[in-house]
């Protein structure tokens, strides 16, 4: 009896914790559904309207929007043309998001691992000094990478002072600007997960994989690559996602040619007054990237259950 | 034995691509603060050490406007953020997990997984539709985003203090007959200050930086100074873009390295 008596009260006692739990959250989910989440239902209410004439919608069902991702109606023949210049960027996009992780990675790596090897105080000098770019306003790193190579910047002056070249390089406005300004404010964000992952092991991991000769490869692949895994997942989801939806990066240092997925979206809503379709662009990119998350959040699952 | 020691700290070219990646990351930080001091307008020439560009910057209208909002809008929504998610943490921490709490933490986290220009676009459309039914067009609706973005990041550090937190002090406090208020006015929450202000402290500095959501959400005349920088972007550049920025950086600096002090003392 006595047994009964507690686990009624106890779980009364649990449902007034869950009570109490939400009641707490109210206030905070409230604004985010407000100014984050509920938004966006409204955008793929949007993307199945049709496009108003300047700008805006009108309220008919139309699928339009999304068929003009891939699709342009040709003005001439009313019949319906493969979007070249959608696809340019698209794949400007993929590329430069691909690229842009690969080579935070191959630079972040060794990174992470220097500062995760260091004495506790110097660590922590390395750590700040990682962070504070971690930090700093995007738009001011994108402005400070274009000091160094936009046509007479800091890059081009020192080249031509050394006589490399006697003509400024044209990279500002190219894609090849666009990646290096992306590798540039991202990657911190590659750094600090892998730092995390490395910092949790114990080095002397490997020196006993050594001292067992094992080859330093094999020492590289055995065991450290299966222990900062996660680390890696999460630090290349964490510069891959944003780079996909680039906005700042590409307009400053792409100089409005060399669109990325962002601007395109940006354009529909400006410029391009077609509202429908970035509504829909929208929609796209936020599945991509929800897909590239759940990814990482079942490959990180995968690890604990592993280990 | 001395022969085959394997150093994790000394791997090979590791350190180097280490130095080369912080020269990278800073080299064009440092060229940034070092052009706005310089008199010419164009990098290839260094006339004087000046001070003319901040001046210059302190004199403009239109950047003392943008200043003064942005501070605004980054102080109100740490605020509100912040007292937001402290009491989301309080809700969503030390107690049995219940039905729904993932839920929570989805909700919260969101701002973060959501690229900014898809959310961007999402509140354009929103508020676009509020002010023209209401006519309304103040600075409510850049709060209000800015409050929704910083909720994560506020959360975060004060989460972390939470579960850190030792439970006993509150345990004897209910005993001695302290109500919950009590309880919580004198004991929870200055033992939660300090995550309570490193939240507070990030959020202020997301807002600060905020770009994509302001530039989409903004009505005209509602610059603040990330998005009047933008602008400005477009046109010829001149080292008072620099002398702001690395007032903007300061602020930056300043803040991280008291957050840090705050998190570190109390490890």
């Amino acid at each position: 009896m006595a047994d009964i008596h507690m686990s009624a009260a106890e779980a009364a006692q649990i449902k007034t914790s869950a009570r109490h739990g939400w009641l707490l959250s109210l206030p905070a989910l409230v604004v985010l559904a407000a100014a984050a989440v509920g938004p966006l239902l409204i955008v793929v209410v949007y993307s199945f309207l049709e496009a108003g004439k300047h700008g805006n919608v009108v309220g008919n069902f139309s699928t339009d929007g999304w068929r003009g991702i891939l699709w342009t109606k040709d003005i001439f023949t009313d019949s319906y043309v493969l979007a070249d210049a959608h696809l340019t960027i698209f794949w400007r996009s993929i590329k430069l998001s691909f690229l842009t992780t690969m080579t935070t990675f191959v630079v972040g790596f060794p990174t992470a691992w220097f500062i995760a090897t260091r004495p506790p105080k110097a660590r922590a000098l390395w750590l700040f000094l990682i962070t504070i770019p971690f930090w700093t306003n995007l738009l001011i790193r994108t402005y400070a990478i274009n000091e160094v190579i936009r046509a007479e910047g800091l890059l081009n002056l020192a080249l031509m002072k050394v006589g490399v070249i006697s003509e400024p390089l044209k990279l500002i406005y190219t894609d090849i600007a666009v990646f290096v300004g992306m590798t540039y404010v991202y990657l911190p964000l590659m750094v600090l997960p892998l730092f995390a992952a490395i910092d949790r092991f114990d080095l002397r991991l490997l020196e006993a994989g050594y001292d067992l000769y094992a080859s330093r490869w094999q020492v590289l692949r055995r065991i450290v690559l299966p222990i900062v895994k996660p680390g890696i997942i999460a630090g290349s989801i964490l510069v891959f996602v944003p780079s996909l939806g680039a906005y700042v990066t590409p307009r400053v240092l792409g100089g409005g040619k060399q669109m990325m997925i962002g601007n395109l979206i940006e354009l529909q809503f400006l410029a391009g007054k077609n509202w429908p379709l970035g509504a829909a662009l929208s929609m796209t990119l936020l599945v991509v990237v929800t897909i590239a998350l759940l990814f990482y959040v079942r490959a990180a699952n995968g690890e604990k259950s592993h280990g | 034995m001395a022969e085959r020691r394997f150093s994790a700290t000394r791997l090979p070219g590791f350190a180097t691509i280490a130095m080369l990646a912080f020269l990278a990351l800073y080299i064009p930080i440092l060229t940034l603060v070092v052009y706005s001091f310089n008199s010419e307008v164009t990098m290839g020439n260094w006339g004087d050490l000046t001070l003319a560009w901040y001046g210059k910057a302190w004199a403009n209208a239109d950047v003392k406007d943008a200043t003064l909002r942005s501070l605004t809008i980054a102080g109100l929504a740490a605020v509100i953020s912040t007292t937001l998610a402290t009491m989301a943490a309080l809700g969503t921490t030390r107690r049995r997990a219940f039905k729904g709490q993932t839920f929570i933490y989805v909700m919260i986290n969101q701002p973060l997984m959501v690229p900014e220009i898809v959310t961007a676009v999402a509140l354009m459309i929103l508020f676009g539709l509020i002010k023209t039914v209401t006519g309304v067009h103040g600075l409510g609706y850049l709060v209000l985003a800015h409050s929704a973005f910083c909720i994560p990041f506020a959360y975060l550090p004060i989460r972390a203090r939470l579960e850190g937190m030792d439970l006993t002090l509150e345990t004897a406090a209910a005993d001695l007959y302290a109500s919950a208020w009590a309880t919580f006015r004198r004991v929870t929450l200055p033992i939660l200050m300090p995550g309570v202000i490193a939240g507070a402290m990030l959020a202020f500095v997301v807002s600060l930086d905020d770009v994509v959501i302001t530039e989409f959400v903004k009505s005209a005349g509602q610059d603040t100074l990330p998005t009047y920088m933008l602008g400005q972007m477009r046109r010829q550049l001149t080292p008072e873009i620099n002398a702001i920025s690395t007032g903007l950086l300061l602020v930056t600096v300043a803040m991280l390295t008291a957050f840090f002090l705050l998190t570190r003392k109390n490890d």
